[in-house]
């Protein structure tokens, strides 16, 4: 059989790919309009001192639309090198106050030392290693620097990329 | 081209551009329908009624609401509750209907599966079906975050959060959908869009596919009997009304539709006006706070047998998380159903009292579904959390025996 292109198979594929270029490259605006916006993404940082707290004190500061948790640790909590945070020569466990799981906030059990998720079960020790239920992974940790006693949220300090090069 | 000659009435008129005698034979006084039919043939109406209520609440909703963080949750428990004249009652309306829409979904769903209703040449009632099924889930929980109450921002938070699953991609894609790192003013304004316009065009569109989808096949009837549509519809226009086995759509079935739809909506109103609560629960009307989850959360009644399949499985098995066991589950949950057509390997369409395996594994669902609702809103505590992880097993083990069963059934018929 021979093959035979006309005039108007020509015309067909052109017109049928430039309406296919069209549409994938539409396809890309639409994605991208979806995309945070960059006032979103330059969300700021915040500053907290941590002079003030005791032994077994929890704070929870907000940064960037989410909780964090900041905890002073007593000398019963286990100490993990690789997630402790050294302020002034003292150890915090400094972690985003959302379950690894679905993102509800777990609530902070002091007598049982360890964070509950209501949504779920999950839990976690004071140093937000999962200890229960269905969280993939620890707490996460959010980008620190420390001056001091101030302790900034959103900025990498070299404490905190020694935390990730352990992690 | 028609003939067009001078016409004596409008719709003489009409009938000579639009056709529109043949079109109300073929859509409503030739469309037959068989006799031996219940009152659960009568759901689609209900539905349809249903619909038309969120539709025609909703456009008196959308008039005062305001989607905005700041505005949103007094927008509704204010402007629209206490200073729209009837706010409350669209708000309620809107509320109940969407909360009944699924109870008569669930009904019309396992009268099909009990019936037979979708294989045989029904396929493509059950896949529309399913379809509709999906994007009213994704119109209500749109909806649900709409009032921006505690409820609202947690489920969004949660419901979101299931794509992080998603393997590689998982984490960009969540902040993708948020349009923020946290559910934020661009989560609500996109989610405000999708609730009140994509969606309800895509659920539109499925409805007049899902209807014409069951124009060809014909409905099913209660045993299953193959009926010779032209034969019995041919006895029905002779006169010989009571030999024939079908009626027409109109006006002999709608007339029985409207008993049933009356029944329908007296129980919907008395839920509106008195008995409101389980569509609105109490902790949705505190506002939205990103720094507080309340203590219980727990979906809409709807979708607590998927959550309960989601968070059944609470331990590692060897390398693989608990999560990702639970998100494989809860996918697992929200596609067997599409696929139903296909792992029934008994050709003949039958009522499930006339297979034997099949009625008993059909009721099996039934409780374990019931099971796994009841335990989708007690707290993931002790024993509950057993009960949970085998009633999701029981689930999975039931779509994965069903292609067995239905073939023993068949006993060989191809």
């Amino acid at each position: 059989m021979v093959v035979k292109k006309s005039r108007r198979d020509f015309l067909g594929m052109a017109f049928g790919g430039f309406a296919a270029v069209g549409g994938i490259m539409s396809l890309g605006a639409m994605k991208a309009s979806w995309n945070p916006l960059p006032s979103v993404k330059a969300a700021g940082f915040t500053t907290v001192d941590l002079s003030s707290m005791q032994d077994g004190d929890l704070q929870t500061i907000t940064w960037r639309g989410k909780p964090v948790f900041i905890l002073k640790k007593t000398d019963e909590m286990k100490k993990i090198d690789s997630r402790d945070v050294i302020v002034n020569s003292e150890e915090y466990a400094v972690m985003i106050g959302l379950c690894t799981h679905l993102g509800c906030i777990p609530s902070w059990q002091a007598e049982r030392m360890i964070f509950h998720c209501a949504c779920h079960g999950g839990e976690f020790d004071a140093s937000g290693m999962v200890t229960f239920g269905p969280p993939p992974r620890p707490l996460d940790i959010p980008p620190f620097k420390i001056d001091g006693t101030k302790l900034t949220l959103g900025e990498e300090g070299p404490q905190y990329k020694k935390l990730e090069a352990k992690a | 081209m028609a003939q067009i000659t001078k016409s004596k009435s409008i719709g003489e008129w009409l009938d000579q551009r639009l056709a529109t005698k043949k079109l109300a034979k073929v859509m409503m006084t030739e469309y037959w329908i068989p006799k031996d039919i219940n009152f659960l043939w009568a759901m689609g109406i209900v539905l349809v009624v249903l619909f038309k209520i969120l539709i025609i609440s909703g456009i008196f909703l959308m008039m005062y609401y305001k989607p905005d963080v700041d505005l949103a949750f007094d927008s509704v428990n204010y402007t629209i509750m206490q200073e729209v004249e009837y706010g409350w009652l669209w708000r309620n309306m809107h509320a109940v209907a969407a909360s009944m829409m699924f109870l008569v979904i669930y009904i019309h769903m396992f009268t099909a599966i009990y019936y037979g209703s979708y294989k045989n040449g029904r396929e493509m009632i059950w896949l529309t079906g399913m379809a509709l099924f999906v994007t009213f889930s994704a119109a209500g929980f749109s909806g649900y975050m709409l009032p921006w109450g505690q409820m609202s921002f947690w489920a969004a938070q949660v419901i979101t959060n299931l794509f992080g699953g998603v393997p590689l991609i998982g984490d960009a894609l969540v902040v993708w959908i948020r349009g923020d790192f946290a559910v934020a003013d661009a989560t609500l304004t996109r989610f405000f869009m999708l609730h009140v316009f994509l969606l309800p065009l895509v659920i539109i569109f499925l409805i007049v596919i899902h209807f014409y989808s069951l124009r060809i096949p014909h409905v099913n009837n209660q045993e299953g009997e193959d009926i010779d549509f032209d034969k019995e519809s041919e006895k029905y226009l002779k006169g010989d009304k009571k030999e024939s086995k079908v009626v027409p759509f109109w006006p002999v079935f709608l007339a029985k539709d409207f008993y049933v739809v009356s029944v329908c909506l007296t129980l919907f109103f008395f839920f509106v006006f008195y008995y409101n609560g389980f569509a609105m629960p109490a902790v949705n009307f505190e506002p939205a706070d990103p720094m507080v989850t309340p203590k219980y959360i727990y979906p809409e009644w709807y979708f607590l047998w998927s959550y309960e399949v989601l968070r059944g499985f609470f331990f590692d098995i060897g390398p693989i998380k608990a999560m990702d066991i639970g998100l494989i589950a809860f996918g697992f949950a929200n596609v067997i159903f599409f696929i139903f057509p296909f792992l029934d390997k008994d050709p003949r369409v039958l009522p499930a009292h006339k297979r034997p395996r099949f009625k008993i594994w059909f009721w099996v669902l039934i409780f374990t579904m019931i099971v796994l609702t009841v335990y989708g809103k007690l707290p993931p505590k002790g024993i509950n959390n057993i009960i949970g992880f085998i009633s999701s097993m029981t689930f999975i083990s039931l779509f994965l025996i069903l292609p067995y069963i239905t073939k023993k059934d068949a006993g060989g018929v191809k």
